[in-house]
């Protein structure tokens, strides 16, 4: 899933004060799996906001909404009735949902309220794990299912560099797996060490962000 | 073996001696003389010396430029290289530029984590944005290339850019199965010589150096030894604790602990791991590291009688 974190309120409160009717907008999709912007976040979040604003003499009205998919036009319709009453939009959604209400509603302001940092795993209750960059080129079949570009501190594509800890940690972060090590660990359980000496050439990055904005289509689907 | 860039320290390895190479960190700011006062206080003491690459990514001058200020000091550098920092199109650029200034060594590595830089007293780089487009074992297959007058991308160059090319070892660092199998694709793109990480737990050093021999990676490779010299027994603890690959026996800690006097004691210690290095088949030569201490350097190689160096006839 798509996880995202929420901003500082200080930030928030910076950038609302003025405004006198705030939509907060949530999204039951990604960012309500990993409790960032959810209804439940939603339903948090306004009560915080008024407190805040209201303490820093900028009192506000916030009125909530949750969407189904803040991602996808028909969801994001339904908001239509609502913004002609507001004079600012607070998303929680992802980066692509905070887009998609701009991009619909562009006669208002609307502000992020969350950072959107990973596709990740929910690991444990309250805590994910980045699991994938959208590199665009797919090597997870060479390095036995672990993903060293968004799982390495370096994104190394041919083993560990120095420093990984003596209990298998990675040198940037004590918490982290060094994930060269899970590779390795995993291509020994699976006796077949050997693949990993395979060099593995520089990575095409072009059809990724650094390829410029992927645009993908599909002529098979179009109208 | 043809021969690779003709560096002098390829050239002494060639002819068999044991090599020497010691570190130099470049000044944190632009003072030239910093670097001639290193270069005059090490001359003659080593065959090459290390110009690091912003290391533990906290901003330094240049490798290029400092290799280039030992260079018209009369020594032999090697330019180290991190591929943190610069993307395949800035790597090679600088590798040309390098290659036009009259440096023949070059030291391919990760590089530290820009996380580093803020480790210890200085506000450092934490929120810089890295690069890593390639690896440090593609870095190497680059440079191969680039000896070959070809791109990374199967462009030709017009001419040759040769490097005796370097690689970083860490042999004790987990999962220690894999590390000489790293070092064999090291070997396989394209390495020439190797410096290991610091050396202090000399047997299990040995073992892993075993393994790669009996891969025939000893008669492909110069493999030299990494030793830094210790100043107290703190030191080795942190090092023992907090630098991944480096694994120092309980018993030089307390042989530095009880010292009187460790600064000296810590040569002593650098000097019996260079004998102890040098013993080791498949071992050519030693790297040394005396951080911000280099004028330890000179007494300590003298001491391990490996002064003077080999002079080599020019050309030959």
């Amino acid at each position: 899933m798509i996880i995202a974190e929420w901003k500082p309120l200080s930030e928030l409160t910076a950038k609302l004060r003025g405004h006198k009717k705030i939509l907060l907008v949530g999204c039951a999709t990604c960012v309500a799996e990993c409790a960032a912007g959810g209804e439940k976040e939603v339903e948090t979040l306004a009560p915080l906001l008024r407190m805040a604003l209201h303490k820093e003499g900028h009192p506000a009205e916030v009125v909530t909404r949750t969407l189904e998919r803040q991602c996808e036009w028909e969801f994001v319709e339904e908001l239509a009735p609502l913004i002609p009453q507001v004079d600012a939009v607070l998303s929680i959604a992802c980066g692509i949902g905070i887009q998609a209400v701009a991009e619909r509603y562009s006669e208002v302001p609307v502000y992020p309220g969350v950072n959107t940092t990973a596709l990740a795993i929910r690991e444990e209750p309250g805590l994910w794990l980045a699991r994938c960059q959208a590199c665009g080129d797919c090597g997870l079949g060479e390095t036995f299912g672990i993903c060293p570009v968004a799982r390495c501190a370096k994104s190394l594509q041919n083993g560990p560099c120095g420093g990984t800890r003596k209990d298998g940690k990675c040198e940037v972060d004590e918490n982290l797996e060094c994930v060269w090590y899970q590779i390795v660990k995993r291509a020994e359980a699976r006796g077949q060490l050997d693949k990993l000496l395979e060099f593995r050439p520089a990575k095409n990055w072009s059809n990724s962000l650094h390829g410029g904005p992927k645009r993908v289509l599909r002529e098979d689907l179009r109208p | 073996m043809t021969e690779r860039a003709g560096s002098r320290l390829e050239r002494v390895l060639a002819a068999g001696h044991f090599a020497v190479t010691v570190e130099v960190g470049p000044p944190r700011g632009p003072n030239a003389a910093a670097v001639r006062r290193k270069a005059e206080l090490l001359s003659g003491v080593a065959d090459a010396y290390n110009v690091t690459d912003n290391q533990t990514a906290v901003v330094r001058m240049s490798s290029i430029a400092g290799a280039r200020l030992l260079l018209e000091a009369g020594l032999e550098p090697v330019m180290q290289m991190t591929v943190r920092d610069r993307n395949r199109i800035a790597l090679q650029s600088d590798l040309l530029g390098a290659s036009a200034l009259g440096i023949k060594n070059c030291l391919c590595l990760s590089g530290d984590h820009q996380q580093a830089s803020a480790s210890g007293k200085l506000n450092g780089h934490p929120g810089a944005k890295h690069v890593y487009d390639v690896d440090s074992i593609q870095l190497l297959a680059i440079l191969k290339g680039l000896g070959e007058q070809v791109q990374e991308s199967g462009d030709p160059i017009a001419e040759p850019a040769r490097f005796f090319i370097g690689a970083a070892w860490s042999p004790l660092a987990p999962p220690e199965a894999f590390r000489v199998l790293r070092l064999a694709k090291k070997v396989a793109a394209g390495a020439d010589f190797i410096q290991t990480q610091a050396v202090y737990d000399v047997p299990r050093f040995a073992a892993q150096v075993a393994k790669a021999r009996e891969m025939g990676l000893c008669d492909q490779i110069a493999i030299l030894a990494g030793i830094i010299v210790p100043r107290s027994a703190r030191m080795l603890q942190y090092l023992n604790e907090k630098v991944p690959g480096v694994e120092v026996p309980e018993e030089l800690i307390r042989r530095l602990r009880a010292a009187v006097n460790p600064a000296s004691e810590g040569k002593m210690i650098a000097q019996e791991l260079i004998e102890a290095v040098r013993v080791i088949p498949g071992i050519r030569g030693v790297h040394l590291q005396a951080i911000e201490n280099e004028e330890v350097l000179p007494e300590i190689i003298s001491a391990a009688e490996l002064l003077p160096r080999p002079v080599l006839n020019i050309g030959a």
